[in-house]
């Protein structure tokens, strides 16, 4: 213990010396780790208050009580009550009266504009389905919650400032003050807004809904999903259980790897040219998009099967073999079964993906303003994120809370189908030991 | 034995050894039942009564052993004795694993490196290892060497790292092998080579002990025989802790043994007679090859 | 007979096929006691006689309609009036398109001229005749086949085998699809680009710095300006994906870094989950957020620092697809960091470097290669993004590096230029498949380095 113990103290007083500095440095680096995790957090709740406190209003809608009279001289003057006439009736001409009845002290042209453009003109359309299946009502008098028009509704949701200058806001001064009579009157109230799901696209904010949309986005994932599922699994069982390791192989590996990265616009580009101006499939249609996002999808769910697939034991097929199966035998019989649930779990989150997917939609014409809600696969129809697109840049304040409203459909869709594939992940996820 | 009765036993194992730190040895008596000696006179290392559990597994069960200073003990035993697992006790390498609960003292010079106050990175730096598989970093040699003294401070300038470094691979024996090629990488070196280079690196924060964890079992035999040669070499100025599945090694190159079964300290005593003369039952049928 | 009626036959006769071939094959050793002695089980015979009697004729049936369709067209083209046949090829193809929008009633019938109603008349009776013709061929071909295949049954045939070698390949088929989508983009963009390069010379378009589509619809003078430059648009695409990587990278990095090494495992398991909520956001969401709230918001904070931020702004679109990439650079970088062998951990801790110490000086200069990787890939995901930027960059194609101007990418100008109505022979048009081009090459560069970057480092540790 005499040199080599000089020695050790004097290395151990240096290390001594250098702690409080690495110390420090040490905290800093964890509090940059913290930091960064704080920040993406941070961005995950900033863009889900954002869009929740936009778009929650949008499942409420205000709707109007009026004293509807169904007078005769203005539905069916002749008395005929025939199915052609009630059709073609004025019921505009019938809410016009019954506002016009309830504030009779309204003149003047530009105030009764604005009288009789605080209902929208879906209900028009609400009184004579009501007529005609039912004509005897006319003749008799009946209170009928109306939709409000979409400046009368955010006017209603306090999204309007009523202290702003009258030139600021897109609701006049009387309108105010017939909305504050109703809302005394309890005549204007605030109820579920069925509406939003059950009808297509519209130019009226208070009448657009997101059925069309996500009728039009069952139909492209539905044939998304019988494309891409059974092509992709097939492709994934050749590539890891028969391809044998050559060139070929290898530059269908490659190829699939880089196609999973290629942006999604140039696929867009690909449906454009090939599917719509080659083989004159139609624009627009659920048959084509899912074409398009099949051929996104199937690198995706061909790497997810190939890796479940991969966690298969080799002592599996071993035994398999060993039976006297043969390879195919061996795949159908026992690989397969072990590797689907991972494949199914793939398929889904691709299938999420492609849910979200709107740019290569963009080119094959899934953007036109179409208001039916598309049947078949060729019916012009578009996808919900387009939709969101569509009404994003419309200029209407109501689109905004609608926009808001439709991605919190389809987040609430892939979080449904992202929970699906966690759920199968960890119920079928074995672990080989 | 329950954790309480056990927590108890660790408890009157601190005072015992609180009294035992005056290096009052070697006939002090350690409450064992481990056969042979296992305190010697002023030890750099004192464990007494250490426990370790993974989750559940008890893996090392209330060994107690002393690591004299100048002299290389080995570490015999089966797989899974925990002959590794007490290894890396000493230098709280345990800490990196998730669940793995140490209790018991284990004392370096008379300070319990198990103690809150214990820097981890101190202890570290005073009792350094090498490790089964050769790990240089993916740094030049030159790199490697110089990363412990850099870290901690040791060089004040770019000559007194230079001399760490040479004097560092020449204790290690690689010296005129690399001298022309410190800039390669570290990686390139032959298995042989790649382990001198980690005991290089490893001396080279000057420490008092040096752990070897296997440290031949990934080596062919020539390099294992210069890694012997150089363990031997080493005894000089450190203490060393070998853990080896080789009793021929343990013999070659050890004064002391220590042979573990199942997580128990079976029987510690100088080399020449554990292998000539053991004393217990199951260190016998081990040597004589009856299992292991 | 409508095709998919002849295909739901065939499926039929094909399953009817199926049952004969297998009963056949029992009798043929004597019932059920006697299989041993077939070479196969009898489903076997029975897919392989399937096969033969369903996939020829749906194979027929594929190739009559492929084929037929150009047929019935020249045989109405031939009994039209000459007048018609003698016309240019342009308005050859107008009176074509006539027919063929009467005949599938997008345009009625009553508005047509008489000579395209005549046209359209005789086309469907051709049609309708040749469909039949198919069909009925089709159903010949499978009852035909399907019976020879029976009658080949023997006891030593090697049914399973042959079934098997078909199933295989059918998945090398499968897998080939991959392969066809590349060549279908590499051909589409490329023949439609190449088109574009007779209007506008490369040069032109790759070094260009005015850029200008509208001008040249304007005047109907085809690629008459260099309004094709598209530099800016290069630059623009750039700008936006560094402050993108420059917002990302390091997020993405330190949170990777500190869920690998610091966090402790429930903290893990909630917030990467959470991170990676990040990754599955559908990208019209981001550009929304960022078009109605990001923008805005930057607008309203340059302002009271004296800056004007243009309201679609770079540095709002740039920043919000930052926000999308940090989950897919902090998960590859926790792969890659997670891929370093402990044993080099070990190796530093036991010389007593610190936590961090480890990292900076170890661990990651042994991720370094896959770490760079991963960037490579996300800066091709930010290259190729569109909807952020269509919604919230806007269309002026400014040549600034400044990230408070508007500026447009290249994805940007390729959604705009082909939404709505597109005709393939305006430079306008054609002019998004070039850049389309560009993209798809500067993707595929991107993507080939760093898969190969990523591929190499994880080899280094298996």
């Amino acid at each position: 213990m005499t040199k080599t113990a000089m020695a050790m103290t004097t290395t151990q007083a240096r290390v001594a010396a250098s702690l409080r500095r690495r110390y420090a440095a040490e905290m800093r680096f964890r509090a940059y780790g913290i930091l960064a995790i704080c920040i993406g957090l941070a961005f995950v709740a900033f863009l889900f208050t954002s869009i929740i406190s936009k778009g929650y209003t949008s499942f409420q809608q205000t709707y109007i009580a009026l004293d509807i009279d169904y007078s005769a001289e203005l539905i069916d003057p002749e008395g005929t009550r025939a199915a052609q006439t009630l059709q073609a009736a004025d019921y505009e001409a019938v809410i016009k009266a019954s506002l016009k009845e309830q504030f009779p002290e309204v003149e003047g042209r530009a105030s009764l504009r604005h009288l009789y453009g605080m209902i929208s003109n879906a209900g028009e359309q609400l009184l004579r389905d009501r007529v005609v299946a039912k004509p005897s009502l006319i003749g008799t008098h009946e209170r009928v919650w109306l939709l409000a028009d979409d400046h009368v509704d955010t006017f209603f949701k306090g999204q309007i400032d009523r202290k702003l200058p009258e030139s600021d806001r897109p609701i006049s001064d009387e309108e105010i003050v017939w909305v504050d009579q109703w809302k005394a009157q309890h005549r204007a109230e605030l109820r579920f807004n069925t509406a939003f799901f059950t009808t297509g696209d519209s130019r009226e904010p208070e009448q657009a809904g997101v059925a069309g949309a996500l009728a039009g986005s069952a139909l492209t994932l539905l044939v998304t999903l019988l494309l891409s599922f059974p092509i992709g699994v097939a492709a994934a069982i050749y590539l890891e259980e028969f391809a044998p390791r050559n060139v070929w192989t290898d530059i269908i590996e490659v190829n699939i790897n880089n196609l999973a990265a290629v942006p999604s616009i140039v696929f867009g580009l690909l449906g454009l040219a090939m599917f719509i101006q080659f083989f004159g499939m139609p624009r627009s249609a659920p048959l084509v998009g899912g074409l398009v996002l099949s051929l996104m999808t199937l690198p995706t769910i061909i790497i997810a099967g190939r890796a479940s697939l991969k966690a298969v034991p080799p002592s599996i097929r071993e035994a398999a073999l060993g039976m006297g199966a043969s390879r195919v035998q061996m795949v159908a019989h026992h690989v397969l079964p072990l590797a689907l649930p991972g494949m199914l779990t793939g398929t889904i989150i691709g299938m999420a993906r492609a849910l979200g997917e709107s740019a290569p939609l963009l080119m094959i014409g899934m953007v036109a303003f179409i208001v039916d809600v598309p049947h078949s696969l060729s019916d012009p129809s578009t996808v919900l994120p387009v939709q969101i697109y569509l009404w994003a840049r419309s200029p209407e304040r109501a689109f905004v809370e609608r926009t808001s409203g439709a991605i919190m459909v389809l987040l609430g869709f892939l979080l449904v189908m992202n929970a699906v594939a966690v759920i199968l992940r960890n119920r079928f996820e074995r672990r080989w030991s | 034995m329950t954790i309480e009765q056990h927590q108890h036993v660790t408890n009157v194992a601190r005072d015992v050894v609180f009294n035992e730190s005056d290096h009052s040895r070697p006939g002090e008596q350690v409450d064992t039942k481990t056969v042979g000696q296992v305190t010697v006179e002023a030890p750099v290392i004192t464990a007494r009564h250490v426990n370790v559990h993974y989750s559940e597994k008890h893996a090392i069960k209330d060994v107690s052993i002393d690591v004299a200073r100048n002299s290389v003990i080995a570490f015999i035993g089966p797989s899974g004795c925990g002959k590794s697992t007490f290894l890396r006790c000493i230098n709280r390498m345990n800490d990196t694993i998730p669940n793995a609960k140490v209790s018991g003292s284990i004392q370096l010079d008379g300070i319990d490196i198990y103690d809150r106050s214990q820097d981890i990175v101190q202890l570290r730096a005073r009792v350094g290892m090498v490790f089964q598989k050769p790990n240089p970093f993916p740094k030049s040699i030159y790199e490697n060497v110089a990363y412990g003294p850099r870290i901690h401070g040791l060089a004040g300038n770019r000559a007194d790292l230079d001399e760490i470094v040479q004097t560092s691979l020449r204790k290690a024996g690689l010296w005129e092998e690399v001298k022309d090629r410190l800039d390669n990488p570290g990686t390139g070196l032959s298995g042989g080579q790649q382990q001198r280079l980690c005991i290089a690196r490893a001396i080279a924060v000057d420490p008092e002990v040096i752990l070897m964890d296997e440290p031949c079992s990934a080596l062919d035999p020539i390099a294992t025989a210069k890694v012997e040669d150089l363990i031997d070499e080493l005894r000089e100025n450190y203490a060393i802790v070998i853990v080896t599945h080789s009793m021929q090694q343990a013999a070659r190159v050890s004064q002391r043994t220590a042979y573990f079964h199942l997580g128990d300290l079976i029987e510690v005593g100088p080399t020449e007679q554990i292998f000539t003369n053991p004393r217990h039952k199951l260190t016998e049928d081990y040597i004589t090859g009856r299992f292991g | 007979m409508h095709s998919s009626t002849v295909v739901v036959v065939i499926l039929l006769l094909a399953s009817a096929a199926y049952q004969w071939a297998k009963s056949r094959s029992i009798s043929l050793v004597g019932g059920t006691r006697g299989v041993r002695n077939l070479h196969s089980l009898p489903a076997y015979y029975g897919m392989y006689v399937a096969l033969w009697c369903a996939l020829p004729a749906l194979a027929l049936l594929g190739l009559w309609h492929l084929l037929g369709d150009r047929v019935v067209l020249q045989l109405v083209l031939a009994q039209m009036p000459t007048a018609f046949q003698q016309l240019p090829a342009d308005q050859a193809g107008l009176l074509l398109n006539d027919i063929r929008n009467v005949v599938s009633g997008a345009v009625p019938m009553e508005t047509a001229r008489p000579e395209v109603v005549m046209a359209a008349h005789h086309w469907q009776t051709l049609s309708g005749q040749s469909n039949l013709a198919g069909g009925l061929l089709a159903l010949c071909v499978a009852v035909l086949v399907g019976s020879l295949a029976v009658r080949s049954i023997k006891p030593d045939l090697r049914a399973r085998n042959r079934v098997e070698s078909a199933a295989e390949w059918a998945l090398l088929a499968c897998s080939g699809v991959a392969v066809l989508t590349t060549i279908g983009i590499v051909v589409s963009v490329l023949y439609e680009a190449i088109h574009f390069f007779h209007f506008v010379s490369p040069i032109d378009f790759l070094f260009g710095t005015t850029w200008s589509p509208q001008m040249a619809m304007r005047a109907d003078q085809v690629g008459s300006s260099g309004a094709f430059g598209a530099v800016p648009l290069f630059t623009g695409t750039l700008l936006i994906a560094s402050i993108a990587l420059v917002v990302s990278v390091p997020i993405g990095l330190f949170s990777a870094i500190f869920l690998a090494e610091y966090a402790a495992r429930g903290v893990r398991t909630v917030v990467k989950p959470l991170l990676e909520i990040l990754a599955g956001i559908p990208t019209v969401v981001y550009g929304f957020f960022a078009a109605m709230t990001v923008g805005p918001l930057l607008r309203t904070v340059g302002e009271s620092f004296g800056l004007t931020v243009a309201s679609e702004s770079a540095l709002s679109a740039g920043l919000v697809m930052g926000v999308m990439i940090i989950p897919f650079v902090s998960s590859l970088a926790d792969d890659m960091i997670t891929a370093v062998p402990q044993s080099l951990r070990d190796g530093a801790y036991a010389l007593g470097a610190t936590r961090s110490e480890t990292i900076r000086n170890v661990v990651l200069p042994a991720a370094l290669p896959g770490i760079v990787g991963g960037v490579l890939l996300a800066a091709s995901r930010a290259i190729g993004e569109t909807m952020i930027v269509v919604m919230a960059a806007g269309l002026s194609a400014n040549l600034t590096a400044n990230p408070f101007e508007a500026v447009t990418t290249v994805t940007v100008q390729i959604a705009t230029l082909l939404v709505g109505d597109s005709e393939f022979d305006s430079p306008k048009t054609l002019a998004a498949f070039a850049l389309g081009l560009v993209l798809f090459l500067a993707t595929l560069g991107l993507n080939i380095v760093a898969l190969k970057v990523v591929r190499k480092y994880r080899e280094q540790y298996d």
